[in-house]
């Protein structure tokens, strides 16, 4: 078996299961974010009269957060009265971040655990060896109600990473090349492990990154073995490695499918609109003007990536017809950037800060762009309309390409402007 | 559960993505009518009024992918839609549209053979769609077992109501 079919096995009661298999799994861990008051409708809906392990819940007000309109206000307002009522253990109210950030911070996420929330970008929670998916509102509510869920056994994708990471491609342009080659479905129904020296050379921010979008090539959940990077990690979150039970892969395990990638001489890579495979080396693009420039998200607002604006924007200012808007994904970010002299330094250059959440990642607030505007963003997501106007265009790329295109007022290869670092 | 659904096909593309099923900047939406008027908008702006009549739903690969929002299959139904046919669906669009009681079926050459306006026939059970204008028969596949048993009861709702009651 897999260490997920492992997971899935232990968790259903059973000492096997098999791809394609359905199988009723207990769940270790359910969030809802702020998208989901529907979640509390479906509950009470269903006849749900208490929540069935009030410890395992977790709310994240973080897509609305603060609340930008009377009817956000009103959905926070009723899932903290539901969150009170049921004496809900972990709400991260709206002044801690973005859910896949702050539950790692917060020491919640572990190796072999099941985390279910009703976000698609569940799939972060690979980096850590837990088995994450996303769901809607209904099925979160079925998990309030019975702590269980139904799952369907997925095939595993093996996406092996070899070679030298070059200077200036950043986690993000690895991924970003993996998508343009696989294309949106290669992962339908399945999951996605990646393996090899370049993944086992990342730091947990990287690894994120990596997982977080394994989401885009359609995958279910996605995987990378726990090893001392991970463990010193939760350490590090206050959590007992000694006693977390982590599942090896047989050795006879069988892949769906394997795909190796020598990134040994990439570039920095850009997503073009309107689709996150529409992927090309970011010199074909040299030149498109930028109107805004987003740096953020669970994909690309973690310290690690400030800390690249901050390389490359310390003492410098951005472009005059260009806006900066970043978002640290979280509190401890936040609060990390500003200690490190990162935040002062950024906005002396021109950038605007919100508080941390997702911002105008999913077009709610916090930076919506116009129709006929370019937006360069260390985001996931580029479909139409995704961050405002179906009109305007989105190009995903790594924080390093964005800060250095909000320098230049137009896309650009960062490498020119990373001097030594 | 009707075994059988016909209507009149919609007919979409690849990758259709939940910011096009349903824009993100209505997500703050409860009400079921308030959803249903922007179903499609960001693919199709008068997509809700064109469905009133009812219909069904015809997309290429990777129909629902993106968001796990729910608000994308709960428009679709909420508009009219009976059933969507997709040569491939994302998975947290399928999940959702079963708990609610909408069919969806994969069928992997649908855009080869059903037009806009087409009138089709799908059997839930065998996977079969019969394209009653053009006479052409297709094979989708069969819901499980499982599956069938959700949308037998009107989605997992009903199900989880009569356990908890």
């Amino acid at each position: 078996m897999h260490a997920l079919e492992k997971i899935l096995a232990k968790a259903s009661g059973k000492d096997t299961v098999k791809a394609g298999e359905i199988v009723i799994c207990k769940v270790d861990l359910a969030q809802v974010n702020d998208l989901y008051l529907q979640v509390v409708e479906s509950f009470e809906e269903m006849g749900g009269k208490r929540v069935w392990d009030p410890d395992k819940v977790v709310f994240v007000f973080d897509h609305y957060a603060p609340a930008p309109t009377i009817k956000s206000a009103k959905n926070h307002k009723a899932m903290r009265e539901f969150v009170w009522k049921h004496g809900i253990k972990h709400l991260f109210d709206i002044d801690k971040g973005v859910c896949h950030q702050v539950m790692p911070e917060a020491g919640l996420v572990f190796p072999g655990m099941i985390l279910v929330a009703t976000d698609s970008h569940t799939t972060t929670h690979g980096a850590f060896g837990a088995f994450g998916t996303g769901v809607g509102a209904t099925d979160l509510a079925c998990i309030l109600m019975s702590g269980e869920l139904w799952f369907r056994v997925p095939e595993v994708v093996k996406i092996e990473i070899k070679g030298q990471v070059p200077r200036g491609v950043l986690p993000k342009d690895i991924i970003l090349h993996i998508l343009g080659k696989l294309g949106t479905d290669v992962a339908v129904y399945k999951a996605i492990e990646f393996t090899g020296e370049v993944v086992e050379g990342l730091d947990v921010a990287g690894r994120m990154v990596i997982c977080n979008m394994a989401v885009e090539m359609g995958a279910k959940t996605s995987y990378i073995h726990p090893d001392d990077t991970t463990l010193n990690y939760l350490k590090g979150k206050g959590i007992d490695v000694n006693n977390i039970d982590i599942p090896v892969t047989d050795l006879d395990y069988s892949y769906s499918d394997t795909y190796t990638f020598d990134i040994s001489d990439l570039s920095p890579q850009v997503a073009i609109p309107h689709s996150v495979d529409k992927v090309v080396p970011v010199d074909t693009l040299k030149g498109t003007k930028v109107d805004q420039v987003f740096i953020g998200s669970c994909t690309g607002g973690r310290l690690e990536d400030i800390e690249w604006a901050y390389k490359i924007l310390n003492g410098r200012k951005i472009n005059d017809k260009t806006r900066l808007v970043i978002i640290p994904a979280s509190k401890e970010v936040f609060l990390n950037a500003i200690g490190r002299g990162y935040v002062q330094s950024l906005i002396e250059a021109g950038a605007t800060f919100s508080s941390p959440g997702c911002g105008p990642c999913l077009g709610a607030h916090q930076g919506v762009i116009a129709p006929g505007e370019v937006c360069v963003t260390a985001t996931n997501r580029n479909f139409p309309g995704r961050m405002g106007s179906t009109g305007a265009d989105i190009y995903l790329a790594s924080p390093a390409t964005c800060a250095a295109s909000a320098l230049a007022g137009k896309i650009v290869d960062p490498r020119e402007y990373i001097g030594e670092v | 559960m009707q075994r059988k659904i016909s209507g009149k096909a919609f007919v979409f593309g690849d990758n259709i993505d939940t910011d096009q099923i349903y824009p993100g900047r209505y997500l703050e939406l409860v009400a079921k009518t308030d959803i249903a008027s922007h179903c499609m908008e960001g693919a199709r702006p008068d997509f809700a009024s064109e469905l009133k009549q009812g219909g069904i739903v015809v997309a290429g690969r990777n129909f629902g992918c993106g968001s796990s929002r729910e608000h994308a299959a709960i428009t679709l139904k909420e508009a009219g839609a009976s059933a969507i046919v997709a040569e491939s669906f994302a998975r947290i669009f399928f999940r959702n549209a079963i708990n609610l009681g909408l069919p969806v079926i994969t069928c992997p050459d649908i855009l080869d053979k059903v037009k806009e306006g087409d009138l089709i026939e799908i059997d839930l059970l065998t996977g079969e769609i019969n394209n009653i204008t053009t006479k052409e028969k297709l094979q989708g596949q069969g819901l499980s077992e499982f599956v069938i048993s959700i949308l037998e009861n009107g989605g997992i709702k009903p199900l989880f109501k009569q356990k908890y009651s």
